[in-house]
């Protein structure tokens, strides 16, 4: 039930009142309305994290890319590691 | 879809069991708390795939499986009220009460709606003045922020034939009444991430240090489940217990500020019934004092008697890690998701109807390291 999906903003409606406040999010071509009171600073074109209609986060897009390159940032570390190491052990990890 | 399907690669994927399965020296037994992410490991097959030194039980988070009976039974209670519109997230259907499900009340002839938002409800209220939309809100501190804002909605708009029937569970009270039982055997959590988005990390730092217990706050896909698992067991093999945040993309350390302010607004906390677990304190929200017009409960003078758990269901030790659900006599004979005897085989995030559902049960698969 916590499911949540990451969509786009193609619009954003205008308003009165903050609590109102909603737009249009498309989950990969499917188009839906959001409300966007949680996420006061989003632009048109961010994408969002959407759960029961409203949407509750934006997407941090820089961590999003450094998530997927963990392994390698863990990887290169491990190199450090072990050059600084090699005397004292042979292990190679 | 882009956030969605990087995060499925099957080539990381194997990486990260490769790198799991070379630092895992002595046995750990870690605990996902949403029912999401047991959903997704046990779809994906990744409990196959880790090492045999990794045992993963499946913790509370799921919605459906802690909604204790007496609720169900005034969920049902208001259904089956005349004038009455009653709305709920499509999985409470078929959660068994006392005596019937939403669902057979609904083949009864109930007004009962399935709703994807508790907004689309408020406009429902709007739509039907001589009728009372009661909307079902549960779930975790994840859901919490929008039933919320149905009811300032509500408010705002002048409609007054609303009101929710609040069933609101925490996360953190949870994991203490888990890792303070006696036969706990949790060595570390992956916390929910979607949770977290809202309620930021600050509350688990009490937690990692009273119990001496990692908390990696994870997210959903495989990509990520694998990285919470690798930071996890990283920090018990260094004999670590910190707050680390998986779901950098999605959790920031103060949560969403608007989205907790909402949740104030119009809930206050209060102890609340697990099914299978019992009464944990301070562990629900419910309608504050200032919002009561739109609290099912006082509205429609609710005053059921609490209702018996069925016995023949082990959802609590399971839910506490101390069961798996092939460990159920029931599972799978008497109770299947045909005719569930406990609710955790009710949605596809209870961890039965997972395992009923995906699990190969054969044992575990090779990786290669
Ligand atoms: S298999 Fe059925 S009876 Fe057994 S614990 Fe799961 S839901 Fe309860």
């Amino acid at each position: 039930m916590c499911l949540a999906i990451p969509g786009k903003i193609i619009s954003i409606d205008s308003q009165q009142e903050e609590v109102f406040r909603n737009g249009k999010v498309s989950f990969g071509g499917i188009i839906r309305q959001v409300n966007l009171s949680m996420v006061p600073d989003v632009k048109e074109g961010e994408y969002v994290l959407v759960h029961v209609g409203v949407a509750i986060t934006k997407v941090d897009e820089k961590e999003a890319m450094q998530t997927l390159e963990y392994l390698k940032q863990m990887g290169e570390m491990d190199e450090l590691d072990t050059s600084e190491t090699k005397e004292k052990t042979q292990s190679d990890n | 879809m882009k956030f969605l399907t990087e995060y499925r690669d099957p080539e990381l994927v194997q990486e990260y069991l490769k790198k799991i399965h070379r630092i895992t020296t002595r046995p750990w037994t870690l605990m996902e708390i949403c029912g999401g992410q047991t959903h997704s490991l046990v779809k994906n097959g990744i409990l196959d795939m880790l090492p045999e030194k990794i045992t993963m039980v499946h913790g509370p988070g799921c919605p459906v499986c802690v909604t204790s009976l007496s609720v169900i039974d005034e969920a049902i209670y208001l259904a089956e009220q005349s004038g009455v519109i009653f709305c709920s997230f499509g999985d409470m259907l078929r959660v068994p009460g006392s005596t019937k499900s939403l669902l057979e009340v609904k083949a009864a002839g109930a007004d009962i709606r399935i709703l994807y938002s508790p907004l689309e409800a408020v406009e429902l209220a709007k739509a039907n003045p001589d009728k009372e939309v009661v909307f079902f809100a549960v779930g975790f501190e994840t859901t919490a922020p929008a039933n919320a804002l149905s009811v300032v909605h509500a408010a705002k708009s002048g409609v007054f034939n609303y009101s929710i029937l609040a069933s609101h569970v925490l996360v953190p009270p949870a994991m203490e009444a888990i890792l303070s039982d006696d036969e706990n055997v949790i060595d570390a959590f992956l916390a929910a991430g979607h949770v977290c988005t809202i309620m930021g990390m600050e509350e688990y730092y009490p937690v990692a240090e009273k119990y001496k217990i990692p908390i990696v706050i994870t997210g959903f896909e495989p990509v990520d489940l694998l990285q919470g698992i690798l930071m996890a067991v990283q920090q018990l093999e260094k004999g670590e217990f910190k707050v680390e945040n998986q779901y950098t993309r999605y959790v920031q350390r103060e949560g969403n500020i608007v989205a907790m302010k909402t949740i104030f607004e119009v809930f206050e906390k209060g102890d609340r019934i697990w099914r299978g677990i019992g009464s944990i304190p301070n562990s629900g929200y419910e309608v504050n004092d200032q919002y009561k017009l739109y609290n099912a409960r006082l509205k429609f003078n609710l005053n059921l008697p609490v209702a018996e758990e069925n016995a023949a269901c082990i959802s609590g030790d399971i839910m506490k890690g101390l069961k798996k659900p092939k460990q159920c006599p029931n599972f799978g004979t008497a109770c299947k998701p045909e005719h569930p005897l406990g609710a955790p085989m009710v949605s596809s995030e209870g961890a039965c109807a997972a395992y009923y559902h995906y699990s190969s049960s054969t044992g575990r698969k090779e990786v290669i390291t």
